[in-house]
C-alpha cells in the first residue's frame, strides 16, 4: 500500500514537472532561449493571488492566469525580441538578468520575507480509498495536469498555430520560408508558457501556502534539468523528461537511506550530469539539433 | 611559444588602474577601503571566470562553486583549532592542522584545480548549451553539499573566526596576479587555439584543434583563480556560510563579465569597476541621502533592480559589452599606428 502511495506521489510530481519542463522547453524550441525568468511567472501568479485575497476564487485564479500570460508576453517584447539573433549564451545571461530584475522588484514592493497565503483550503483534506489516504489536492492536480497536457497535445496536433509552432521548433528558418510568422509563433509560445506557469503556481501556492520572491527558482531549476533530459527542442521529450525527473526525485526521497536524504538534490543533479555525459542529446533527439556544416 | 606581437600594454594599464584605485583608497575612510578591497576581490573572481568563458565562449554558471570549495578548504585550514573542535567534527589530523594564509590559499586553489579537472574531463567533450547546464548542476550540488555536510562545513550554521588576512594590498596583489595570468594565457598558443574553437567549433576541429583538451586547460586555470577570489572573500568577511556564495554571486559575477564585454580581459576588469560603482551608488542611496533639502531613502531591492536594468540595457543595445571584445592595448596601439600613418602621408 505504501508503495502505491509512493507511486501516486511520483506521478503527481512527475506531472507537475512535466508542465514546468514543457513551459521551458517550448521557449527553447522556438528561439533557443533557456528562460531563467520562467520562475518569475510563477512568482507573479503567487503575488497576484495574494493581492486579491478575499475576492471570489474565480477572479483570483483568472487574474493570476492573466498576470502570468501578460508578463510572459511583456518580457518577450521588451527583453528577448531585440536579442533574437544573439547567441544562446547572451540570451541565457539576459534571461538571468530578467529573472533577477523581477525578483528584486518583488522585494522592492512586498519585501523579502515569505508571506502566508490561503488558496483553495478545501483541497487540503484527504480522501480514503481503502487503506490509501490521498490528499484531495493531489487528485485534483493530477486530473488538471493530465487535462492540460491533453489540451497541449490537441493544440500541437490539430490547431494551425500549434502545428506552426512545431514546425518552428523543428527548423525555424525553414518554417519562416514557408510563411510561418516568427513574431506570432514566438509570442504564442510565451503566452502558453505563461499559462503553464500559472497552473504550476496554483498548485504550488495551494500546496505550500506561502509565497516569496524566490518561490519560482527551485521548480525552474528542475524544469531545466527535465527539458535537457527530454531533449532540448523536443516538446514531447520535455514532458517525458519532466515525468522522469519527478519519478526519480520521489524515488530518491523514498529509497535513499535517511542520513543521505538531505543530499537528495545533490544526487538528482549528479545523476543529471551523468545523464548528460551518457546521452547529451536527450531522450528524444530533435531534428533541429543535428549539426549542419 | 611566444607570440609575435606580445601585448604587454593591456595588463600593464589594467594593473595601473587598479593600483591607482587602491592607492587612492588607502588615504580614504575605512568604509571606502573596504569597498575597494571587495572590488579587487571581485576582479580576481571575474578574471578567473573570464579565462574560461571569454576564451572558450562557453557560459559557466559553476564558477561560484569553485569559490565555495576554495573558501571552505581555506577556512578549515586556518581556523583556530579550538573553534574547529566546537563547530565541526573533523578527523583528528585535520582538526589539529593550523596553517597560515599563503599555504592554505595554495592548497585551496589546488583543490579547485582538481575538482575542475574531474568535472571538466567528462563534460567538456559536450557541445552547445549542455556544458553550461552541467556547470549549473555543479553549482547546485556544491551548494547542497555545503548546506548539509555538517561535520566539515558546519552545515547551515556559519563558520566564524576566520583570520582576517585579506587587506587592500593583498587583494591588489592577487588582482594583478590574476590579470597577469589571464593576459599570459590568452597570448599563448593554447589560448589562441581555444579562441579559435569559440569562433567556430566545426572549423576548429577540422584543422585538428582538440577542443575538449583546450577547454579543460582553461577551466583548470580559471577555477584556480576564481578559487583564489573565494579564499580572499572568506578572509575578508571572517565568516562563511552556504549562502555567502550562491545564485546572487553567480548573477553578480556574470553581470560584471557581460557588462564589460565577455570577450576581452579589459572588459572583464572594467566590468567589475562599472558594476561595483553602480551598486555602491545605490547601496548608499538605500542608507538615505539628502538632496536639495529633502531626505531620500531608497527601499531595499533598489540596488539590485537598478543593476539588473543597467545590465539589460547594455545587453540589448550593446550585446558585446562596453568593450565589445577589444583590449585596451589594441585601442591604444591603433591610435599610435594611425598617428604614425598620418605622419607618413603628411
Amino acid at each position: 500500500m505504501n508503495l502505491l502511495q509512493t507511486a501516486i506521489d511520483a506521478v503527481n510530481l512527475g506531472a507537475i514537472y512535466a508542465l514546468a519542463a514543457l513551459g521551458v522547453g517550448l521557449i527553447f524550441s522556438v528561439m533557443r532561449l533557456i528562460n531563467f525568468a520562467h520562475g518569475e511567472l510563477i512568482t507573479a501568479v503567487g503575488f497576484t493571488v495574494y493581492a486579491l485575497d478575499g475576492q471570489p476564487l474565480v477572479i483570483r485564479l483568472g487574474a493570476g492566469l492573466l498576470a502570468a500570460v501578460v508578463l510572459a508576453l511583456l518580457m518577450e517584447r521588451t527583453a528577448f525580441r531585440p536579442l533574437r539573433r544573439a547567441n544562446p549564451a547572451t540570451l541565457l545571461v539576459t534571461s538571468f538578468a530578467v529573472s533577477y530584475l523581477l525578483q528584486h522588484l518583488v522585494v522592492l514592493i512586498f519585501g523579502a520575507r515569505p508571506i502566508g497565503v490561503s488558496l483553495l483550503p478545501e483541497l487540503s483534506d484527504s480522501v480514503a480509498i481503502g487503506e490509501l489516504r490521498l490528499p484531495l489536492l493531489e487528485i485534483v492536480s493530477i486530473a488538471a495536469t493530465l487535462a492540460l497536457l491533453g489540451g497541449m497535445v490537441f493544440f500541437f496536433r490539430r490547431r494551425p498555430l500549434g502545428i506552426q509552432m512545431r514546425a518552428a521548433a523543428e527548423d525555424f528558418t525553414m518554417a519562416r520560408l514557408v510563411g510561418v510568422k516568427a513574431n506570432s509563433v514566438i509570442a504564442a509560445a510565451f503566452a502558453i508558457s505563461g499559462l503553464l506557469a500559472a497552473f504550476l503556481a496554483f498548485y504550488q501556492v495551494a500546496q505550500s501556502g506561502t509565497i516569496s520572491y524566490r518561490m519560482g527558482v527551485d521548480v525552474v531549476l528542475i524544469a531545466f534539468v527535465a527539458a535537457v533530459v527530454g531533449g532540448m527542442g523536443s516538446l514531447a521529450g520535455a514532458a517525458l523528461g519532466g515525468l522522469l525527473v519527478g519519478v526519480t526525485s520521489v524515488g530518491l526521497q523514498t529509497f535513499l537511506p535517511a542520513e543521505w536524504r538531505p543530499y537528495r538534490d545533490a544526487f538528482l543533479f549528479g545523476l543529471f550530469i551523468a545523464f548528460l555525459i551518457g546521452r547529451p542529446q536527450g531522450l528524444i533527439f530533435g531534428k533541429a539539433h543535428r549539426e549542419r556544416v | 611559444m611566444r607570440p609575435a606581437n606580445l601585448d604587454l600594454t593591456t595588463p600593464a594599464v589594467l594593473a595601473a588602474i587598479l593600483a591607482a584605485a587602491a592607492l587612492a583608497a588607502s588615504f580614504a575612510a575605512p568604509a571606502m577601503q573596504r569597498v575597494v578591497t571587495e572590488a579587487l576581490i571581485y576582479v580576481v573572481v571575474v578574471v578567473g571566470l573570464y579565462i574560461f568563458c571569454g576564451n572558450s565562449g562557453v557560459t559557466s554558471f559553476g564558477h561560484v562553486s569553485f569559490m565555495i570549495i576554495a573558501a571552505y578548504v581555506s577556512a578549515i585550514l586556518t581556523m583556530p583549532v579550538q573553534k574547529k573542535h566546537v563547530l565541526l567534527s573533523l578527523p583528528a589530523g585535520l582538526e589539529q592542522l593550523h596553517l597560515s594564509a599563503a599555504p592554505s590559499a595554495l592548497i585551496a586553489c589546488a583543490a579547485d584545480g582538481l575538482v575542475a579537472l574531474a568535472i571538466g574531463w567528462p563534460i567538456m567533450r559536450l557541445r552547445g548549451v549542455v556544458p553550461s547546464m552541467a556547470t549549473f548542476a555543479l553549482l547546485i550540488i556544491t551548494h547542497v553539499v555545503a548546506q548539509n555536510w555538517k561535520g566539515v562545513t558546519g552545515g547551515r550554521q556559519a563558520l566564524v573566526g576566520l583570520p582576517l588576512d585579506t587587506t587592500l594590498w593583498t587583494s591588489l596583489a592577487c588582482a594583478v596576479l590574476a590579470i597577469g595570468i589571464a593576459a599570459w594565457y590568452q597570448q599563448t598558443r593554447r589560448g589562441a587555439l581555444l579562441r579559435c574553437s569559440r569562433e567556430d567549433e566545426v572549423a576548429a576541429e577540422s584543422i585538428g584543434i582538440h577542443i575538449a583538451r583546450e577547454r579543460i586547460v582553461a577551466l583548470v586555470i580559471s577555477a584556480c583563480i576564481s578559487g583564489l577570489g573565494g579564499v580572499l572573500f572568506a578572509h575578508f568577511l571572517g565568516t562563511l556560510n552556504p549562502n555567502t556564495f550562491y545564485l546572487d554571486a553567480t548573477f553578480l559575477t556574470l553581470a560584471m563579465l557581460v557588462v564589460g564585454g565577455f570577450r576581452s580581459l579589459s572588459g572583464a576588469v572594467l566590468g567589475v569597476v562599472v558594476v561595483k560603482t553602480v551598486s555602491e551608488l545605490f547601496r548608499s542611496l538605500e542608507e538615505g541621502v539628502t538632496l536639495w533639502g529633502t531626505d531620500f531613502a531608497a527601499r531595499a531591492g533598489m540596488q539590485e533592480v537598478a543593476l539588473a536594468l543597467i545590465m539589460l540595457v547594455i545587453l540589448i543595445f550593446r550585446p558585446e559589452g562596453l568593450f565589445g571584445g577589444t583590449e585596451i592595448g589594441e585601442i591604444l596601439g591603433r591610435r599610435r599606428r594611425s598617428s604614425h600613418s598620418s605622419d607618413a602621408t603628411a
